[in-house]
């Protein structure tokens, strides 16, 4: 038998787990030390905020949420890679990169909050809401795709998902279309090993996941998802081809989810404390610091004043969560349709006055 | 003014749409050079072009999947459904998705997408290929379920429907495709959604139904004339959500409601227009509420399909039995 196809996967990583640069030269951006700091801020922030909200949760002050423990680095890097004219199509924890899209913590802590209020978000008013059915959102980012190259705009869209929403049909149809169609597209998946209880050895046979692209008949890369310098330069990359006329990307991030898949979950029950103690080890803020001191841009002294920043804010952000109160009852009904059904209407005024009984 | 099929008159929708917005684009599996399995969009492809009349991969989720990615995105996607018995792996992206976008973001997105699906028996085809499943997008919130009848609402109703912001399950009648003709004019005059068509008017008894059902509905009315009880005829039209008003107002008058519909029985459309109007209407009522259904069974092959699905005869045996009392 000869060989008719021949497939390879590269991987990308410019900065080790102890900040060492493991390539000669970085990205441009990367070149830029205050660039750099802005970067490492971005993720120290989404961290303060996310141990605020678990905090609100386990005090009752927020429902079920989704940690974005130690995937900070994937966030913020696709967050900065995108332009306001891209569309973002999230699952349900890539608050750093919504964060820079202009959607505002409170924002996320309203949805979390059991508020849909927060699903109309500050930013781009085209970016989807969080998508929890698994998957189903690439759908959504492959025919915004089409919309954005039939409109003739120079922009692309993004989706995530996590390693288990490649088991999903979604995802493979959504590849396969996009690349048919060479689609302005970029696919990420955030590999944090774990899908709830599941390892990725029961998820899949693959070696990689990037290669799933292959059956999309375009191009797969691995990178590390600890390394924002290695995230936002192949974003950076797979976005511009895409805004370009060069078809869809697929970008397997690698990462390891440090918290429980929510606050609902105890990861104790399925998954070593070693696994998370050696994880902690690479996780994506430690080694951007060490980097950044070797530079001497940033110190203990910094990090002390940037994290009290950081805790002011989220605490100011907390306060106009709280502040925003119950919405009123009707807001049920309100955009169920643009032309709003008789029956509908019924129902409304009925729930308003059952409101004022029990409400 | 020219006669057309119920098919035609959906083609020319389609393509004065098309025609007058750009936005517009039609998608599916087999809809470009070959115009779709049933030729609904025979044609398109070569007036509109490839980008317009877009010939999809085979999966049914990603059809009406990035038809909604398409819609919040400012196109007016028509999705088409080979056949409604092959919907089920898109009900994910509807239930979860299409009805939900406008209130979950509370109206910063929604979804301006029809998703048509050739629907109902009587065409003597294979497995799965004569589902009518309507009630279940009927208890789906925030989608539109529509269903013509007649050329002349195909043709109206599915221009309101691509015009509606908002998204409509659009269930053709097969049975009806290529049964009459009628006159349609190609001028782009949509007719209302959400609103009953009363098809014909009379005193005794009022039929309720909806689709290719229309057919049998309007055959027993003919005959029971002829035994000097005069039916009134509602198509429901829009089938979700529920035009009541017409129907009330009617079963005031006759004090009689039979609801004919394909679909299996429990838990069906006349199920729900049967409770409502006991709750509204009880009082007007001379006799008990009679539905004449299909049976709780999947739709069977095809040398049955006709004992399955009302006959002219059953629809008359259930207006005999709301006169008995």
């Amino acid at each position: 038998m000869k060989t008719v196809a021949k497939f390879e996967i590269k991987y990308l990583q410019y900065l080790d787990p102890d900040g060492k640069p493991v390539q000669k030269t970085l990205p441009k951006f990367a070149q830029d030390v205050n660039e750099l700091v802005e970067m490492y801020k971005k993720m120290s922030f989404v961290r303060v905020f996310d141990a605020k909200a678990i905090a609100l949760q386990r005090t009752g002050q927020l429902g079920t949420y989704a940690s974005c423990l130690g995937h900070e680095a994937i966030h913020v890097g696709i967050g900065l890679a995108m332009i306001p004219e891209d569309v973002f199509c999230p699952m349900y924890r890539e608050y750093g990169a919504q964060f820079e899209r202009g959607v505002q913590p409170h924002e996320v802590l309203l949805f979390w909050g059991g508020d849909e209020r927060g699903n109309n978000f500050s930013g781009p008013k085209h970016d989807f809401p969080w998508a929890v059915p698994i998957a189903t959102q690439n759908h959504h980012a492959t025919g915004a795709a089409f919309a954005l190259k039939y409109q003739g705009k120079k922009a692309a869209s993004v989706s995530v998902i996590g390693d288990g929403g490649t088991s999903q049909g979604d995802f493979y149809e959504s590849l396969n279309c996009a690349g048919a169609w060479k689609l302005p597209t970029v696919f990420v998946i955030a590999n944090n090993k774990w899908a709830i209880s599941v390892p990725l050895e029961i998820q899949t046979a693959c070696e990689t996941l990037a290669q799933k692209a292959i059956a999309g008949g375009f191009e797969g890369i691995q990178v590390d998802g600890n390394d924002i310098i290695a995230m936002r330069d192949a974003m950076e990359k797979a976005l511009d081809k895409a805004r370009n006329g060069g078809g869809p990307t697929l970008i397997e991030a690698l990462t390891y989810r440090l918290s429980d898949h929510t606050t609902a979950d105890d990861a104790r029950r399925y998954r070593k404390e070693e696994e998370v103690q050696e994880n902690w080890a690479k996780e994506p803020l430690i080694r951007l610091r060490k980097y950044l001191e070797s530079l001497g841009a940033w110190d203990d002294a910094k990090e002390e004043a940037w994290k009290a920043e950081c805790a002011a804010r989220v605490d100011e952000e907390v306060q106009k969560y709280k502040a925003a109160g119950k919405p009123p009852v009707e807001s049920m009904f309100d955009h169920m349709f643009a032309n709003m059904p008789e029956d509908l209407l019924k129902q409304r005024e009925q729930a308003i006055e059952e409101a004022k009984h029990h409400g | 003014m020219a006669k057309v099929t119920l098919i035609e008159a959906l083609t020319m929708a389609m393509a004065w749409e098309m025609k007058h917005d750009n936005s517009v684009v039609v998608l599916g599996e087999d809809v470009g050079v070959n115009g779709g399995v049933f030729r609904a969009t025979a044609g398109l492809q070569e007036q509109f072009g490839k980008d317009r009349v877009i010939d999809t991969p085979l999966a049914e989720a990603l059809i009406v999947g990035i038809s909604i990615g398409m819609a919040t995105q400012g196109l007016k996607p028509i999705a088409e459904i080979q056949f409604s018995g092959f919907i089920y792996p898109a009900f994910d992206q509807i239930t979860n998705h299409a009805g939900r976008i406008r209130t979950r973001t509370r109206g910063r997105m929604h979804v301006p997408m029809v998703v048509r699906a050739p629907s109902g028996g009587g065409i003597h085809a294979p497995e799965h290929h004569s589902e009518s499943n309507e009630a279940l997008f009927a208890h789906t919130p925030g989608v539109r379920v529509v269903m013509p009848s007649s050329p002349k609402r195909a043709y109206g109703l599915l221009l309101a429907s691509i015009r509606d912001p908002d998204p409509v399950i659009f269930l053709e009648p097969t049975r009806l495709y290529r049964m009459n003709k009628q006159e349609v004019e190609d001028n782009g005059e949509a007719l209302p959604l959400d609103t009953c068509f009363v098809l014909r008017e009379g005193t005794d008894v009022t039929l309720v139904s909806w689709g290719a059902m229309i057919h049998e509905t309007l055959l027993a009315a003919q005959e029971m004339e002829k035994e000097g009880v005069s039916c009134e005829v509602i198509d429901l039209a829009t089938v979700s959500p529920i035009d009541y008003e017409t129907i009330l107002d009617s079963v005031e008058k006759t004090g009689r409601l039979v609801i004919i519909h394909e679909a299996p029985k429990t838990a069906g459309l006349g199920a729900e227009i049967a409770a409502e109007v006991a709750d509204q209407a009880l009082f007007s009522l001379e006799a008990p509420i009679v539905r004449v259904t299909g049976y709780d069974t999947p739709m069977p092959l095809f040398k049955l399909e006709h004992d399955y699905m009302p006959s002219v005869a059953r629809v008359l045996k259930g207006i005999r039995r709301v006169l008995e009392d």
